[in-house]
């Protein structure tokens, strides 16, 4: 049993999208203002959509097309764990784009994909909602990786460990 | 002699009395705001201090005159570090260059409430002739007068170096402007 081949490249998609939008962001963050910080803050941004576009388009995938059950080799209370993580991890998928575009939008900054197409700016321009949501939207990051953590050190105990399919499974060739 | 001296003062006094000039400048009411463009996103800006001197009369729109001062390190460019930046050397360098000036030259009734103003710009050391769309519109004893026009920044080398090239910043910034103004 696996998962499907569009599961399996969405899935291996936005990991590579997540991570270099992680390290964009925290790198981004601490540079003096320059051209090239602007330019970083605007491809940041034009990933996140990206990364959020696709995403609606996983979750569409993931209802219509069951993904393989976990082996009955687990016990019920590690099931459960590895369900909460992966809804944690939609979750904060969901949330941490929308954060990071809500704030743009009280900070003043519109987000324009890829500099062509405007996204509307839900909330006008504050300075102090505008701190607030970048707080949040840091937070969530922050949440985010020690939730991938998990979600690496758990794959990898599967393999290596319980020596089981778990993931191989999500592997391309398999 | 003296009939006559009555009789000019008179008459001086007549258009006086019918003459709204409006002069009065009400700082609380008036705003200078910019929108530049960074990467294809149109971002707001103001100036949070500027004075201005005025004398219009609709009345006799050739005779009016304005000066503006802005203070140029009052920008609010909508982050704080760009604040910071624009005070800078390569952008307004303040400290050399504290204040951009506008003067009114020649003043063009438009028709309708619409004008045209003719004047100078200064900034940065760096003089241009500038031609300014404007309204006005009059309530009671105070007018408003709205207007806008574009600048080019590199035409005053405002952001050098780094920043010169436009494809991060663009090279238009359109400045906005809403004076009010009451008659003594
Ligand atoms: C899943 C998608 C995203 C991930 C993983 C992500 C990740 C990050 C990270 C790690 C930071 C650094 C936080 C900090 O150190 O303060 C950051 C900052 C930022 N992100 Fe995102 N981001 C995502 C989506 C977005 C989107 C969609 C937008 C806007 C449309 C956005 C706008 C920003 C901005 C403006 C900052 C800078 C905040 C600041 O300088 O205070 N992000 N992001």
């Amino acid at each position: 049993m696996t998962y499907t081949k569009t599961a399996k490249a969405l899935h291996w998609l936005m990991a590579i999208l997540l991570f270099g939008l992680l390290a964009l962001g925290f790198y981004m963050h601490d540079l003096p203002l320059s051209p090239d910080k602007l330019k970083l803050y605007s491809w940041h941004k034009w990933a996140g959509v990206t990364a959020f576009l696709l995403l609606t388009f996983r979750l569409f995938w993931r209802i219509t097309h069951r993904p393989p059950a976990l082996p009955d080799s687990m016990p019920k209370l590690m099931q459960l764990a590895a369900h909460a993580g992966h809804l944690v991890l939609y979750g904060l998928m969901i949330a941490i784009p929308l954060s990071g575009w809500l704030m743009s939008s009280a900070k003043g900054f519109q987000t324009v994909y890829f500099g062509l197409l405007p996204i509307p700016d839900l909330l006008d321009k504050n300075k102090e909602l505008g701190d607030l949501l970048a707080l949040v939207h840091k937070s969530l990051n922050l949440l985010f990786v020690a939730v991938l953590a998990g979600h690496i050190g758990a794959a990898l105990k599967h393999h290596f460990i319980d020596k089981d399919d778990i993931l191989t499974r999500m592997l391309p060739k398999h | 002699m003296k009939k006559l001296a009555l009789a000019l003062t008179f008459a001086s006094l007549i258009p006086a009395a019918h003459a709204v000039e409006y002069t009065q400048v009400q700082p609380e009411k008036s705003a200078v705001t910019f929108v530049y463009k960074q990467m294809g996103v149109a971002v707001d800006g103001k100036f949070k201090k500027f004075s201005s001197q005025l004398n219009f009369d609709p009345a006799k729109p050739a005779a009016a005159k304005a000066t503006f001062d802005v203070e140029l390190a009052s920008v609010d460019t909508g982050a704080p570090e760009g604040d910071q930046e624009v005070a800078g050397k390569p952008w307004f360098n303040t400290k050399a260059f504290p204040t951009a000036r506008f003067v009114s030259g020649s003043v063009k009734a438009l028709g309708g409430n619409k004008y045209e103003v003719a004047g100078k710009l200064t900034i940065k050391g760096q003089t241009q002739d500038v031609v300014v769309p404007a309204t006005f519109t009059a309530q009671g004893n105070t007018g408003v007068f709205d207007g806008g026009f574009t600048i080019r920044r590199a035409d005053f080398t405002i952001g050098e170096g780094a920043w010169a090239k436009f494809d991060i910043v663009a090279n238009d910034v359109q400045i906005k402007f809403r004076i009010t103004a009451s008659t003594k």
